[in-house]
């Protein structure tokens, strides 16, 4: 029983819109197109197959672009527009400099950080223990000043900056982790089921449903769970159980990549469905390439873009489910810091101490927020639809400029 | 068809089977019910163990407990929970009406305006209005459910009570939602800069206007529509929705529409004449406003000329329209009564509903929009994002098709080629997203039952988990997994209903 007579199993159930009927256009199929456009036809169908005829006159939607990426490769012309993506690029500097900011602060391992206090640790009260952060003067504040608790102290005390700075440490960990996990398990899954069809395809499908039924969050929780109740009881012994309490963010990234690859391997499927008809796989069966050298140097390559896309949308989600877990008590907790469990020690001082809750709630909302601009970056970026939309200033520029060279040639 | 129908029952039938299994087996090793006796210096640690391990039959392999559970389970006895010694039928009773209310009430009005938004969004394809709506929506896409509603509880229901106990006139915020509402209806509608100004300029005078009446006529005091507002919002509804689906041109439409608010304008006082003299319930609502669609039928039928549809289509949605005011209105009109009763705190923070209220069915429904006021716009608030990114990207998709094109070159209307050539396709994608992302918001029901202190089947499961109940979470298990697969199987078959090139033969 192949899939392909069941067409209501092919339904794009999770794919994003700008990604689902791509048009299968196989290069040299469409109508020649001659000059610069025909270079770059085979890398760019989606964009250019409907423009060949006006093409050749330097007219029409699609040609600028071709010029632009004459005799460039697939990665250069990815990098290119992903650079020129005004979103992405500010949403990798606010993560970079997230992450950059968390990581000298607190230190990596066994180098130590340039913030002296330590997360939880109570100290002495300064004031109500107001954040003592204050804004440049330009901002209307009375110049820049870290000070001694810059976010603010919670009632004991304890430095809310080294645990902030020690809560998105373990958000990026979770969702390296994470973002790992899925993306083996997912893709495997995906080729696997994509290229072979058949009754392995049914069947890894039916465990793909499997997981996608529950709600990521419920199978999280027991997950998550499962690791605080296991050293206990299971008698380990108490360095076993040191050892997964210090590594808890490691372990529960692991668990969720677990939970959150079907996505990925549905997305993979559709994609390896698609391409394992093309000729170049047929070209490489028939010169007596191996199955694992078509799925990796063949098929893969072609499949890239939807999964860095999927991968990095899966990250954005990494953060806000990791917070959500620890904030419900089913995630990281002491001695490990999350930013999720944070808000849950301090919601009930909201009234009395809101920065406590501002301030991580803010980075969990920075982070997945670049996170997620930096996928709709690449997601535009890999798309071979996507078209360059000039400004309407750049276009009065350009339609000036025609206008003049007509001038002149007259 | 029922052949295909059948196969799928039996596949879903299945799948739930083998996922009973799973999770029992990965509940059963995370919970652990021994801890709190392990911890204990009773004297008699030892026998109360051992009672507890006889009890809950510890001492057998899991398979043993799951085969227990899972006969009891298809005898429709879904257990106990162990700790409280209750009956997890009983405890569910309440738990998943609760629960479904919360989650169709998010899920509906998510819809209704992520689609909405998302057309417009796509119509005005790379204008400030359409960046605007793509940065607002990832904004909201990125935020985590729970701090949302721990932000909606501890800050935004104090400030709306202390408002509504004292209503005054924030000059810098009334002008601030002025000028984005100004704003947000210059770029939705478009034109020129002409065009843009006078729709700013009129929206935004429109709030202000509105907003102080509602301020300093009292009118905060004792909110209602009365027979003025359902009136207006009626024929304006009437006139809306006959210039969307068939054109000003079409005046049997437009009469069968406007007809349709004047029965209903009409209804209003009759309806308040007849809720005086007679107790509602819920059955008598859903009555009447079925009713109210059958009356509306029947006037697009009797005005409907060779194109019935249309006409019976328009009428029917200003039905609704004004038969949800009419109700809405009604439920307003106890707000005095239900603001003494609280002690002036109208905007619950806390569970489904406030408990020994008493009152009549209206203060009832009343006390259930307080309480779902918070946790459904923390859920809103998530899930309109995607809807939105959703149905702006298959718009965009639709109406960069050949058919797009070419009924735009034969000359149709702008309106035609939106509303029945781009629009139509354009929805039909969103049928297979909607199980999916039920899916979700059950998941984010989970947490904001939690923080409101909800007790529907997200907190029992909660609860359950972190008391190592292993059967509540079954029942949790197995009724979301069913829900998840129906909504699924719907889909499909909605699916093959809209798109004709898929055919269900399986």
């Amino acid at each position: 029983m192949s899939n392909d007579d069941k067409p209501l199993d092919n339904l794009p159930e999770d794919q994003l819109p700008s990604e689902q009927g791509t048009p299968e256009i196989i290069p040299g199929d469409h109508p020649a197109t001659p000059g610069a456009v025909q270079d770059t036809a085979g890398l760019e169908p989606g964009g250019l197959a409907d423009e060949g005829d006006e093409g050749a006159v330097g007219r029409g939607e699609g040609v600028g672009e071709a010029k632009e990426v004459e005799g460039l490769s697939q990665g250069q012309i990815v990098w290119r527009r992903f650079v020129r993506h005004k979103g992405a690029m500010s949403g990798l500097g606010v993560l970079v400099f997230i992450a950059l900011l968390a990581t000298t602060a607190r230190g990596l391992g066994p180098i130590p950080g340039w913030w002296p206090k330590q997360p939880l640790a109570s100290g002495t009260m300064i004031g109500r223990g107001e954040p003592s952060l204050t804004l440049p003067t330009w901002l209307g504040g009375p110049g820049f000043n870290i000070g001694e608790h810059p976010f603010g102290q919670d009632n004991l005390g304890a430095d809310n900056f080294a645990a902030v700075m020690a809560g998105i440490q373990t958000s990026l960990l979770v969702m390296l982790v994470l973002g790992a996990t899925s993306l083996l398990v997912g893709v495997t899954v995906g080729a696997l089921s994509g290229y072979y069809r058949g009754k392995l395809d049914t069947f890894l499908m039916r465990v793909t449903d499997l997981f996608i039924t529950l709600p990521v969050i419920v199978i999280g929780a027991v997950l998550g769970k499962l690791l605080s109740a296991a050293p206990e009881k299971f008698g380990l012994s108490l360095e076993a159980a040191q050892v997964i309490k210090g590594n808890m963010p490691l372990l529960l990234g692991l668990a969720l990549g677990l939970v959150l690859w079907p996505s990925m391997a549905r997305l993979v499927r559709a994609e390896f469905l698609g391409l394992r008809e093309r000729e170049f796989v047929d070209s490489a069966r028939v010169a007596g390439a191996t199955d694992w050298r078509i799925i990796t140097k063949h098929i893969l390559p072609n499949a890239v873009g939807v999964i860095i896309v999927n991968t990095t949308l899966l990250m954005s989600t990494a953060v806000v489910l990791e917070t959500a877990l620890s904030y419900l008590g089913f995630g990281i907790s002491a001695p490990s810091v999350s930013l999720g469990n944070l808000i849950s020690i301090n919601q009930g001082a909201f009234q009395t101490r809101p920065w406590l809750f501002w301030w991580p709630g803010l980075f969990i909302i920075l982070m997945a927020l670049s996170i997620n601009f930096i996928g709709d970056g690449l997601r535009d970026a890999f798309d071979p639809r996507t078209k360059r939309i000039p400004s309407k200033r750049e276009m009065d520029k350009a339609l000036a400029a025609a206008a003049a060279e007509k001038e002149v040639a007259r | 068809m029922i052949r295909f129908l059948f196969r799928r029952l039996l596949l879903a039938l299945g799948t739930l089977l083998v996922l009973s299994a799973v999770v029992y087996f990965m509940v059963d090793l995370a919970v652990d019910p021994l801890q709190d006796l392990r911890q204990s210096t009773s004297p008699q640690k030892a026998e109360l163990i051992a009672r507890r391990v006889a009890l809950l039959q510890l001492d057998q392999p899991w398979w043993v407990r799951y085969w227990d559970w899972l006969s009891g389970f298809v005898r429709g006895d879904l257990g106990l929970a162990w700790k409280t010694q209750e009956q997890v039928t009983s405890q569910l009773q309440d738990a998943v009406a609760t629960s479904i209310s919360l989650v169709l009430a998010a899920t509906v009005l998510a819809l209704l305006l992520g689609i909405m938004v998302g057309i417009v969004s796509a119509l005005r394809q790379y204008t400030a209005f359409d960046y605007s709506i793509t940065f607002v929506s990832f904004v909201l896409y990125s935020l985590p459910v729970f701090w949302v509603a721990v932000l909606l509880k501890q800050f935004m229901a104090i400030g709306l009570n202390d408002f509504l106990n004292n209503p005054f006139l924030n000059w810098p915020a009334t002008i601030i939602a002025a000028v984005v509402i100004g704003l947000f209806w210059a770029g939705a509608l478009g034109g020129d800069l002409r065009r843009k100004l006078i729709t700013f300029t009129a929206a935004a005078l429109i709030t202000i206007g509105t907003w102080s009446f509602a301020v300093y006529s009292g009118w905060l005091d004792a909110p209602a529509f009365g027979v003025i507002g359902v009136a207006v919002v009626g024929f304006a509804a009437a006139i809306a929705v006959t210039m969307v689906f068939a054109g000003m041109n079409n005046k049997r439409a437009l009469y069968s529409a406007l007809t349709t608010a004047t029965v209903g304008v009409a209804m209003w006082w009759a309806m308040q004449w007849f809720w005086f003299y007679y107790a509602m319930d819920i059955g008598w609502i859903l009555g009447l406003l079925v009713t109210a669609i059958a009356v509306a039928m029947l006037i697009g039928w009797l005005w409907g000329g060779p194109d019935r549809g249309v006409s019976m289509r328009g009428a029917v949605i200003t039905a609704i329209v004004i038969a949800t005011m009419t109700f809405i209105d009604r439920v307003m009109q106890v707000y005095p009564i239900y603001f003494q009763a609280v002690r002036g705190r109208p905007i619950a923070t806390i569970g489904a509903q406030t408990p020994n209220l008493g009152g009549d069915f209206w203060v009832q429904q009343l006390d259930r929009f307080t309480h779902l006021l918070l946790p459904t716009i923390a859920l809103v608030l998530i899930s309109f994002a995607s809807y939105t990114r959703y149905q702006r990207g298959s718009m965009l998709e639709v109406l960069s098709q050949e058919y797009i094109r070419t009924a735009r070159a034969k000359g149709l209307s702008e309106r035609v080629v939106i509303v029945r050539h781009a629009l139509r396709n354009g929805l039909m994608p969103l049928a297979s997203i909607i199980p999916v992302d039920l899916v979700a918001v059950i998941g984010g029901a989970v947490i904001t039952e939690t923080i409101f202190g909800w007790s529907g089947m997200g907190r029992l499961f909660i609860l359950s988990l972190g008391n190592a109940e292993v059967d509540p979470v079954m029942a949790y298990v197995m009724i979301t997994g069913a829900l998840a697969m129906v909504a699924n199987l719907l889909a499909d078959l909605l699916y093959a209903v809209l798109d004709p090139r898929i055919r269900v033969n399986a």
